[in-house]
Parts: C-alpha cells; structure tokens; sequence
C-alpha cells in the first residue's frame, strides 16, 4: 500500500509541474469564467455560438480568418443545412480554371473553408499597421487558458499604466504579455445587434465569441466528453472485476 | 531458444504446430509456470505497462502516419485534418500525444523501481544496460515525433536541439548539417525526422525483446533483493501475476484515458498549436515535460571552462553544456559499477534509500529548473545556480554517494528468504 502511494505521488510530482512550463509573460492570469462546456459533462451552448457566430461574422471577420472551418461544420451549432446554405452564399470565392483557363467567382457552398478577409499575410499586416491579426481557428488552444484568455483580452482594453508610452496602433490591454496589442478594441456595446433580447454588452459579446471559437478549435469536444465518461465507466468496472479476480486467486498465498 | 525438452498438448492443433515449432512449448515455459518470486509489490506491474504502451503507440502512429503529410507547407495542415475531418482522428492523435507522456511515466517509475530495489545489480547488468538503451531511443523517437505536427515548438526545439551538436569539436557542424540535410531546420529535416520517427519504435522492439530475453534467463529481481531459494518463494507467473498485471494496467489505462478525454492538451504546449514560423522566435522554447530534468542540466553549464589565470577556453559552455546532458544518461550505463554493494533492495540500506530519495526530488527539481526560462530568479538566487547545484547532485550521487556507500554502509540483515521476508 505504502508502495502503491508512492508511485501514485510520484506520478502526482511528474503531472503537477507540467503547467510551470506554461509561464506566461508579466500579464495577470486570465480570471476564470463560468463556461457551459467545462467539466466532464461540459457541452456547447448552442444559442450562445449562434450569437457568437453572428458577432465573428459582423466583427472579427473584417480581420481575422477562420480557415480550418467550413460553412458546412455550422449545422453543429443548430443550424439547418437549408441555413448553412444560406450563410454561405453570402460570401464569394474565387473558383477555377474553367474550361477557358479563367479563375472566376462564385457564391460559396457549404464544403467551403470560411472565406479569408485578405489574399495573403503581406496583405493582412499591410492593413493593419504592420501587425499579424492570427487566424482564429485555433485560437483557443494556442493560448494557455485558452477561453478565459480571448475572454480577458477582449474585455481587458484600458488606459494604459502611467508611463506607459504607446506608439501609433498600440493599445493597451491588462491581459495581453507586455500588455501592448496592436488590435483596437474591437467590441463595443450595442456593435450588433441580437434578436433573441441578450443584452448587448461587450462582456456578453466577448462570452458569446468565446464560445463559437472554443468550437472551432474543439469542435469534437462534446463527442470526446460524452465518449471519455463510457470509456471511464467501462474502465473503473473492469478494474474493479480485476481487483476480485485477483484478489479471489491470491487468497491462499499470502 | 525454446529447442529442449516439449511438452505434450491435448488439443492436436497445437500439437501438431509445437512438434514442428515449438512456440506453444515456449509461451508456456516462458509466461506460463515461469517461476516468478511471490513477494512483487506494484512497482512489478510498470514493465508489461509498458509493453503496453509501445504497442499503443505503434498502432496509433501508424494510423496517424496514413493521414501525415511530412512536408512544411502540409504537415500542420495535415494535423489539423486528422483532428477535424478523419473519422475518429482527434481520440487516435490524443492517444497517441498523451501516449508519449503515459510511456514516459511508466518508464521513469520502471527504472526508479530498479534502482530502488538494485535490480541493475549482479547478475542483471545487460538487462538493465539494455533498459537504458530503450530509454535512449524512446528520447530520439519522442523528440522526432514532436516535430512532426510542426507547430511553433516543434520548430523552435528542433532548433534548439539540433544546433547543440554543432558544439562538438571538429565534426559538430558536419553532424548539424547531416541532421538537418541543408543549412537549416527546414523540409529535408521533417523528412528524415519522420522517416526516422517511423522506424525507430521498432528498433524499440527489438531491444524489447533482447531486454526480455534477458530477463528470463536471470529471473526477476524482487522487494527483498534475494534469490528465490526454495519453490515456496516463487509462483508460476500464470494466473498469479498475469491477473495482477492486468489489474495494475487497469488502472494505469484509466488515468491516461482520463487525460486522453478530459485534459488532451494540458500535457502539452500551445505554442504548438501556431504552425511553425521561422521568422518569430516563441518567447519560452521548452521541450516536453519529459526531458526538463535534462534540459536543465544542459542549461546547467554558464561558464566556460579553461586553463586559470589564461584566456585558453578548452570546454566552451556549450559543450560543457552539451557534455553534463548527455553524460547524466551515460552514467546510467555504468551504474552497474559504480555501485558495488552486496545488497540489493534499499528496504536493508536506510543511508542508500536516504540518498535516492533526496536524488528523486532533486530529480523533479530539476524537471522545475527546466520549466522556467534562463533567467528565472528565485528571491534573489538566480535559478541556474540552483540547476547547477541540482546537477551537482545528480552527479554526486553516482560518483561519489554510490562509490562511498558501496564501502561503507553496513546496511541491515537480509532474511534468510523470500518466503520469510513475506511474513515480517
Ligand atoms: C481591425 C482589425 C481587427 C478586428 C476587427 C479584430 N481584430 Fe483581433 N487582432 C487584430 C490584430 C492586428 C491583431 C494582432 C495583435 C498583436 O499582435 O498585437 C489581433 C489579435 C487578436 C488576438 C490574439 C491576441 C494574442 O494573444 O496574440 C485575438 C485572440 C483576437 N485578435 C481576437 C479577435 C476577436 C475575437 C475579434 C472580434 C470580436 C477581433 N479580434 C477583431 C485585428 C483585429
Ligand atoms: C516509441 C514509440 C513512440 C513514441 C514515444 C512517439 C512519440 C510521438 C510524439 C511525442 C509525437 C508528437 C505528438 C503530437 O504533438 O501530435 C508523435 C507524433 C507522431 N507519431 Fe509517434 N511515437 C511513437 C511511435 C510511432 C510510430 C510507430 C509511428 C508510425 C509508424 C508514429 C507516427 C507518428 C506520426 C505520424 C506523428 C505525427 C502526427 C501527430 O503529430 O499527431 N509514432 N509521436
């Protein structure tokens, strides 16, 4: 017994000191949020991606891709595929070459990767003071404490610290390693609007855009939870039947 | 191997199939009545872990490796379609990420088991030489593979690593460019990594399988550190330890399952979810959680070291650097002889079990140097210092604490045997 609390601690030492090597620059650490996808039952909330979907649509888009989803990945927020069509349709790609050599234009289908703001990252830093706005499909895997993270930076804007010089196209965030970024707050009360009477605040934007986002780098997550709590079930009993098996075969030798 | 005496089998199939090829005959004598000693505890369960785990990830791997593409400008691309499009490709990536990590545990307990209970002692030194080659190639093997997804730390370590053998003196920079198959990380290496990252978890295998042949010549070690004497020490491994294998690996499964569905990524660094980009250097380059103890004692050596009182460098701090690394593994092979003391388990030695203690913190300690970056200050004591001292020690407890017990300690009374020390 003192043995097998041995190993256990030992495997406690080896798996405790892997988030140090996570350590950030000199920002706080994101706060933590109340999220409907945490915990071992964690699951989407689906209103709240469409409204984030809405909110990456009207606002971050301008900027940022979303290249690793495809409009036909949408029917995981509640979506028809009758609206997924529709959505995609909105936007324009540049198919080809034709029978005549020719690249043309058409309106997306759903197989359709999220069309990019820009041609190319020369083009994105060109219009953005000379600043990468990354692409978003990952987001929140890319950064430690990935949600709360996109959720702090996006409600952390604020006047910068006294003597804090700012250049051209900086702004200041509580939450962001150095806190210079060199994205303008992008969210603003009322910015879009909701038909479903959710308050229109940055905070609730910033949640709601989390959530669509934590799908797009994760979209098996709830798959993988509702897999892994049968997989530990089936695991835990089978242990347990074994533990009798041996338990039962090893009675005599001791 | 197996071409002495044959038993004789009911079933005629497999009669017929031992009297040509005597396998059934082997499995039997070898995994069946194999006479294993009686007093294992769980520490025992950790070899057939993993041989589990060697299994997992070349099955994992080779279905990864049907959706790969090693080319720069693919292999993150190729990931993430392995992770959105290939159906289940997320749980068999996660099984084979965490794999590595679930391999490392099993494999650092494992050999803490050996040293605990001087299992690398008379007569099981080419067992456990064998054991330290395995580990050798599981750290090419998991290196390699963490470039594969190429990723910002896939990039930046390999660079980082890479570049340490241009310290060697005279043929470094040869071997640099041999590695890297041009001037730089770049796509020459993806390729060879990941040719070589394919094979060699089967060079793993072989090793396996010489690592086990020699085990079962010499039989197994056990808590007391004695040989079985009398049949009253030993059981045949059938059912008494295959159940209770199957048990601890039980177990063993359900804390790594439980990472592979509730916590895939927290073993590993987000910078990797960033493709590769040679152009941005990621603030903090630490490699995986498993090779920090040594990366710290890479990072250990600050200083030249030269002739006094001249400007003469003969080990520049890379190479000392580079020298301290390598040489913490080198001493492994060796420790057969630098610890010469009759007894075997640390249960009958309270001053070696003392010092291997302190030696498994100050292990982990130094997995924690190796976490922080370069110029991380603890108070006002800079960090390397500690690592340094921490190196120090690991040094100290092969060449000298284990060399100065081997003739000193006088170490407790064994029990006349294992049936006996059952009983106390
Ligand atoms: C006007 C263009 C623009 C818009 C609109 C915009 N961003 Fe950005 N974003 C940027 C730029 C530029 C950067 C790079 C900032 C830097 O590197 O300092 C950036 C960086 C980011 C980052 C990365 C921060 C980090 O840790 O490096 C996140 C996350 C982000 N944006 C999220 C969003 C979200 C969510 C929205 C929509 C609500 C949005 N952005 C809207 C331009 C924009
Ligand atoms: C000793 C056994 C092995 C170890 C320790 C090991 C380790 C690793 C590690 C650490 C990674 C990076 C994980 C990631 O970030 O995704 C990886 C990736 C990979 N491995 Fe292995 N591996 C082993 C065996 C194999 C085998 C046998 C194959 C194929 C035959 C294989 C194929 C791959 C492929 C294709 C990748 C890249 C895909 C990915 O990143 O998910 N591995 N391996």
């Amino acid at each position: 017994m003192k043995k097998t609390i041995l190993s256990l601690m030992a495997l406690g030492l080896i798996i405790g000191f892997a988030p140090s090597s996570f350590a950030a620059g000199d920002a706080p650490h994101a706060p933590h949020q109340h999220w409907h996808f945490d915990g071992i039952t964690g699951q989407f909330d689906k209103a709240a991606m469409q409204r984030g979907l809405k909110v990456y649509r009207e606002v971050c888009s301008a900027c940022h891709s979303l290249k690793r989803v495809a409009y036909r990945n949408l029917v995981d927020l509640g979506y028809t595929e009758d609206q997924v069509k529709n959505i995609a349709v909105e936007y324009t790609v540049t198919d080809g070459p034709n029978e005549d050599g020719e690249m043309f234009d058409r309106p997306a289908r759903p197989s359709d990767k999220f069309v990019s703001p820009y041609p190319n990252d020369k083009a994105a830093k060109a219009l953005n003071n000379g600043a990468l706005p990354p692409d978003l499909s990952l987001i929140t895997k890319a950064r430690h404490n990935g949600p709360n993270y996109l959720y702090a930076i996006l409600t952390g804007y604020g006047e910068p610290e006294h003597g804090v010089e700012l250049m051209e196209g900086q702004h200041w965030n509580k939450y962001m390693p150095g806190h210079v970024i060199a994205m303008a707050a992008p969210l603003s009360d009322g910015i879009v609007a909701y038909e479903d009477g959710t308050p229109e605040t940055v905070s609730q934007y910033s949640k709601d855009v989390t959530n669509f986002l934590v799908w797009a780098a994760d979209p098996y997550l709830e798959t993988r939870k509702r897999t892994g709590i049968a997989v530990l079930i089936f695991l835990i009993v089978f242990s347990g039947v074994m533990y009798g098996v041996k338990k039962k075969i090893w009675k005599d030798i001791h | 191997m197996a071409s002495g005496p044959r038993e004789k089998f009911d079933n005629p199939t497999i009669e017929w199939i031992d009297s040509r090829l005597p396998i059934f005959t082997m499995l039997n004598k070898e995994y069946g009545v194999f006479p294993t000693p009686k007093n294992f505890n769980y520490f025992w369960n950790f070899g057939a872990i993993a041989m589990f785990m060697l299994i997992t990830m070349i099955v994992s791997g080779i279905i990864l490796a049907m959706s790969y593409t090693a080319h720069v400008d693919y292999a993150f691309d190729s990931v993430e379609r392995i992770m959105r499009d290939v159906n289940s490709g997320w749980l068999i990536r996660y099984i084979h990420m965490n794999g590595a990590s679930f391999f490392f545990i099993a494999v650092f307990i494992h050999m803490f088991r050996s040293l605990y209970y001087g299992s690398y002692k008379q007569p099981r030194e080419i067992l456990w030489i064998l054991g330290v080659v395995i580990f050798l190639l599981m750290m090419a093997t998991a290196f390699m593979g963490y470039v594969l997804p190429w990723g910002q730390m896939s990039y930046w370590g390999a660079t980082v690593i890479t570049n340490l053998f241009s310290a060697i003196p005279f043929v470094g920079e040869s071997i640099v460019t041999l590695l890297w198959g041009g001037f730089s990380v770049d796509n020459p290496t993806l390729n060879r990594f990941f040719a070589l990252h394919y094979l060699m978890p089967f060079l793993i295998c072989a090793v396996v399988f010489l690592h086990v042949w020699a085990l079962h010549v010499t039989g197994s070690n056990n808590p007391a550190g004695i040989e079985p004497k009398t049949k009253k020490d030993t059981l045949p491994f059938h059912p008494y330890y295959t159940m209770k294998d199957t048990f601890g690996l039980l177990v063993f499964i359900t804390i790594y399952a439980f990472f592979v569905f509730y916590a895939p990524d927290y073993l590993g660094h987000p910078d990797n979810y960033i493709p590769a980009d040679p152009l941005v250097t990621p603030a903090h380059i630490v490699p995986e959680w498993y090779f920090l103890p040594f990366y710290a004692m890479l990072r250990a050596i600050t200083f030249d070291i030269g002739i006094p009182f001249t400007d003469i460098t003969i080990i520049s701090a890379k190479l000392g650097g580079v020298i301290t690394m390598f040489g913490s593994i080198a001493l492994l092979f060796v420790l057969p002889w630098l610890d010469t003391h009759p007894i075997r388990s640390a249960r009958y030695r309270p001053l070696f079990k003392t010092f291997l203690l302190i030696f498994v913190v100050n292990f982990v300690f130094l997995g924690y140097v190796g976490s922080q970056g370069a110029d991380a200050m603890v108070g006002p004591i800079p960090l390397s210092l500690l690592g340094l001292l921490a190196t120090g020690y690991y040094y100290g407890f092969f060449l000298a604490i284990l060399p100065w017990l081997s003739k000193f300690e006088k170490g407790r009374d064994l029990p006349p045997s294992i049936h006996e020390s059952v009983l106390d």
